[in-house]
């Protein structure tokens, strides 16, 4: 079978795995999750052996694995679609197919597989435990399994098929079919535990955020289509075309724009709702409504990830027109938003104290980070640092999965009401659950950028350097702060949840989770260690020149021209260290003694400060008042009201009147006196003729046979004297 | 030698008498003597042509005895109703059976 | 004038006034009679006509039974009819003027043809003639059905006068 066609194949089996679940194996847990994981089982198989046959082929970056079908035919020609594999989307689908595989094992112990089902426990809300008696009759309360198993892993099968399209996919077109695929499947998995108000409006907001972005995303794609009629890459990235989009001036000639910086920055926006970027990145937060699973999936593997993989995808667009060094429009305002959005994001963090929470506001930072680092140019530090991102992500996600059910367990062991999520109900974990505890230490500290032995710190230190290399001086210094920050609230992440002593009964009781949650986080947190280390720079001291730059010298060469690597310097280095460190320990020292009950010290030290973190600058009630109480308002008032109701409906029942009345007068003027008329005209008319003729029937049978012979002899003379005539 | 018109002529004038009666008389037995006479006239007609044009044959007499077959059944079945309608009714003027008009 | 035709010119003028008096008798009784006088006379046309077998036969069947027949069906239907007044229905005038046209276009009709004046030929066969008849009734070939479908008449009309005029019972 050619690579080609693997390549075709790989988003398949999670498809397969949705509509045979849905429509057959709905009822049989057991079996829908063996088709599930099998399925992604397949897609992680077929992801690698293209990635490993991607690197070994040379300057795959200009010869992709390509393949094109006729799909829509336009005119003369045909539109054509069709999956293209060079170095970004391969090692794209090397992380993907990772995650996604860890995530679907992961998921068959986070929805308790094998657990009883619950006593009170219906579709559409959280398992709330199963009261088992042993032998001797004492009850206590385990964890239940998900009443709606099966339809998870068909939502999240339908997932992967999504992430799987956009990653292999060469023309924007399919690219945001896999988009709106994620988009959807995210609104159903945010809403899983749909009985849940919070989990509904969180559905919700997270759909018609991203909506937002996906408008002005789809209005690039629009106008690219116009300017140079195809959509795939090949077309758009060749030099002419791009010559042509840089040099027409955009519709309007809005602020001077060319095309290609209009279409940039359209499809920039796409990327801001998607990847959660202030200021759409209210749904975020938000979407820790769903199950963990979903929120590693969403947020560290899948579908952040493909927001800042399209604008990588899209960087020579983005770069057109840009001469030495100098930022085009488009990432002038990729790098504003970028870099706002990182430190934005980790200053919210420091005041959140529900686990999940704190990870995603970090996931934004990230993201931040990421699409900064794009728009200062680091094509390949921002492509690194979405890998090495995923992985460490979603191994913290998992891993504070694991944290929750372990408490969870405790909750429903001593019958506490606390929320298993806030992080000042945990404590000391670290002896209850070491596997959790080692593996989300080493997602935390990758996160933080831990040196050399994390694979966040090359990635981290990779963007840091070059922003430092290239003088964007502000973009720097907000990136180094933000790495302060995050350094300092994972620490305090960790040393809340795992270390010191337990705050709660529930903490007390807490216990390791079964092997199908751990194995996921031990394979996750040997790729955060190790992935680092394929991007260590060329002249890094001493341990530079040890392995070659592989993520340097592939993913470079999907651009046209390989990107220089900057001479090494060391106040980056030296800056990213002391902000990392500095900050894990801060992190440390402030929340090591935290005990049961009392007041977070942030909270003592910021005062109000804080009140404003927590609520997160307030930017959910912005948005309310501003925009979605008007547009309900909107809807009930115009669109109900006067639009539907008032002028279709309005409409509808002129167009009823109108037509009764004139059957009406179809019915009174024209049924009934005619066609009546004439009927009942013929049926009267023929019974006056019986009754004038009915005296003939007296009864008496010799006027009857007199009758007839008069009539006879009257016929045989009229016959006989037309005849004689003759 | 009596030529056939003389008979033909007779049996004519039989028979029209037979359809006066027929037609005139109230009484109902009557009416079925009126019918008597025709199928007598008729019989006459049968053997007339017989013995005048095709004495050779038998096929006149055996139609003549069929008529007369056919003659005495009908009186017989035509007399037993007039007679079972006039125990209901008491009356045999075919007049009175009127029941059929409209 | 033969006396042949002397004879048949009697025998027919008693015939037709013994007709014209049955339809026209006011008494129901002497309708019969005058019935039995007709039918004789018809009896001894068959005679005539060199059909003696038909004559025995008219006598028997019409004059013996079936006239008889005739006087009692009168009697007893007696009681009620009053043998007064006249015997006609009011429509008379109709009848006869019918009667008299039918007459006359029978006559009309058989002047025009040409077999009208003919005279009788020759009898081939005058002594076999009742064993032929015999023969033609049953033979299969010849009149056998007819034959029998008058017997099967004469059956159910017998049924059916014995059941009609039979006397209902209680």
């Amino acid at each position: 079978m050619s690579i080609e066609s693997i390549v075709w194949l790989v988003p398949l089996p999670p498809l397969l795995a949705f509509f045979l679940i849905v429509l057959f194996t709905n009822r049989h847990k057991a079996l829908s999750h063996s088709i599930a994981v099998g399925a992604a089982l397949l897609s992680w198989l077929g992801s690698m052996v293209i990635f490993f046959r991607a690197i070994r082929t040379e300057h795959l970056g200009s010869n992709p694995f390509a393949s094109v079908l006729n799909w829509l035919p336009t005119g003369d020609s045909w539109f054509q679609i069709g999956i293209r594999i060079d170095p970004l989307s391969a090692a794209t689908l090397f992380f993907v197919a990772w995650t996604v595989l860890m995530i679907f094992i992961y998921s068959v112990g986070y929805h308790n597989f094998g657990q009883p089902l619950g006593d009170h426990d219906k579709p559409g809300l959280q398992p709330h435990g199963a009261t088992i008696a042993d032998k001797h009759g004492h009850t206590h309360v385990v964890p239940s399994i998900e009443p709606m198993y099966s339809r998870f892993f068909a939502f999240i099968g339908l997932f992967a098929f999504g992430m799987y399209t956009l990653v292999v996919s060469d023309n924007l077109l399919t690219l945001f079919v896999g988009w709106e695929i994620m988009g959807l499947c995210s609104y159903l998995l945010i809403g899983f535990w749909y009985q849940k108000p919070s989990a509904r409006a969180a559905m919700i907001k997270a759909f018609l955020t991203t909506r937002v972005g996906d408008v002005f995303m789809l209005l690039g794609i629009a106008y690219l289509y116009s300017a140079i009629g195809s959509l795939s890459y090949s077309e758009i990235f060749k030099p002419e075309t791009l010559q042509k989009l840089v040099s027409t001036p955009a519709i309007g000639g809005i602020l001077g724009l060319s095309a290609a910086g209009m279409i940039g920055i359209l499809l920039f926006i796409g990327t801001v709702g998607k990847s959660a970027q202030w200021p759409l990145h209210v749904w975020l937060p938000d979407a820790m409504e769903g199950p963990t699973p979903v929120s590693a999936m969403i947020h560290a593997a899948t579908m952040v990830s493909a927001g800042v993989y399209m604008v990588i995808r899209m960087f020579p667009l983005l770069q057109a027109g840009s001469e030495g060094g100098h930022l085009t429009p488009a990432m002038s305002l990729m790098t504003v938003i970028g870099a706002f959005t990182a430190i934005f994001a980790a200053t919210i963090a420091l005041a959140q104290n529900d686990i999940k929470r704190v990870l995603a506001y970090s996931t934004i930072s990230q993201l931040g980070y990421m699409i900064a680092a794009l728009g200062i140019g680091a094509y390949v530090a921002a492509a690194f640092h979405l890998i090495t991102h995923a992985f460490f992500k979603a191994l913290l996600f998992l891993g504070s999965g694991s944290v929750i059910h372990g408490v969870e367990h405790g909750v429903l062991h001593t019958g506490e009401h606390v929320d298993p999520q806030d992080m000042f109900n945990m404590g000391g974990l670290r002896k209850k659950m070491p596997v959790t505890f080692w593996t989300f230490l080493i997602g935390g500290f990758a996160l933080s950028g831990f040196p050399l032995v994390t694979a966040g710190f090359w990635s981290k230190d990779e963007i840091l350097a070059d922003a430092f290399g290239n003088g964007h001086w502000v973009v720097f210094i907000t990136l180094a702060l933000a790495a302060l920050l995050t350094a300092f609230y994972t620490m305090r992440q960790i040393t809340l949840t795992f270390l010191g002593e337990p705050r709660t009964e529930s903490a007390q009781h807490a216990q390791e989770t079964t092997w199908t949650m751990t194995l996921p986080l031990v394979v996750l947190a040997i790729f955060a260690v190790a992935i680092g280390w394929a991007g260590i720079s060329e002249s890094f001291p001493v341990i530079g020149g040890l392995l070659p730059n592989f993520v340097h010298e592939f993913i470079g060469g999907t651009l046209a021209e390989l990107p220089e690597t900057l001479p090494f310097n060391i106040w980056p280095l030296i800056v990213s260290l002391v902000v990392a460190l500095g900050g894990l320990t801060m992190g440390w020292l402030v929340y090591r003694n935290q005990k049961t009950g009392a007041e977070d010290p942030l909270k003592i030290a910021l005062g109000p400060v804080h009140t404003v973190l927590k609520n997160k600058y307030y930017f959910d009630e912005i948005y309310n008042r501003l925009l979605v109480r008007p547009a309900y308002w909107l809807a009930d008032n115009f669109t109900n009201q006067i639009l539907d109701r008032g002028i279709i409906d309005g409409v509808l029942h002129f167009i009823a009147r109108v037509a009764s009345n004139v059957g009406h007068i179809f019915r009174n003027y024209f049924d009934k006196p005619v066609v009546n008329g004439f009927g009942d005209f013929v049926g009267e008319g023929i019974k006056k003729i019986g009754r004038g003729l009915k005296f003939i029937q007296t009864g008496k049978v010799q006027q009857y046979l007199l009758m007839a012979l008069v009539l006879a002899f009257g016929a045989m003379f009229y016959f006989v004297f037309t005849f004689v005539q003759h | 030698m009596i030529p056939l018109s003389w008979y033909l002529i007779l049996a004519a004038i039989l028979f029209c008498v037979g359809l006066y009666g027929v037609l005139v008389r109230k009484n109902a037995i009557a009416i079925l003597m009126g019918i008597e006479l025709m199928l007598n006239s008729i019989n006459i007609n049968l053997i007339a042509f017989w013995r005048y044009r095709s004495s050779d044959g038998i096929a006149g007499q055996a139609f003549a005895i069929i008529v007369f077959a056919v003659a005495a059944a009908e009186v017989a079945v035509g007399l037993a109703l007039i007679i079972s309608i006039y125990r209901r009714r008491s009356s045999v003027v075919a007049d009175d059976m009127n029941m059929l008009k409209w | 004038m033969t006396a042949e035709q002397l004879i048949f010119i009697i025998v027919a003028a008693v015939t037709l006034v013994a007709g014209i008096s049955v339809v026209t008798s006011r008494n129901l009784i002497h309708s019969a009679l005058w019935l039995i006088l007709t039918l004789f006379g018809v009896a001894i046309f068959y005679v005539l006509l060199d059909a003696g077998f038909f004559a025995v036969i008219q006598v028997i069947i019409y004059i013996g039974a079936i006239a008889i027949l005739f006087i009692f069906a009168a009697m007893l239907t007696r009681r009620v009819m009053q043998d007064t007044g006249p015997q006609t229905n009011p429509n008379w005038w109709l009848g006869g003027l019918i009667a008299l046209l039918l007459f006359a276009g029978i006559v009309f009709i058989l002047i025009n043809w040409q077999g009208f004046s003919s005279l009788a030929p020759k009898l081939t066969n005058p002594s076999g003639r009742i064993i032929q008849l015999g023969l033609a009734l049953v033979s299969p070939d010849q009149y056998v059905l007819p034959f029998e479908l008058a017997s099967v008449l004469l059956v159910a009309g017998m049924i059916g006068a014995i059941f009609v005029a039979g006397e209902k019972k209680q």
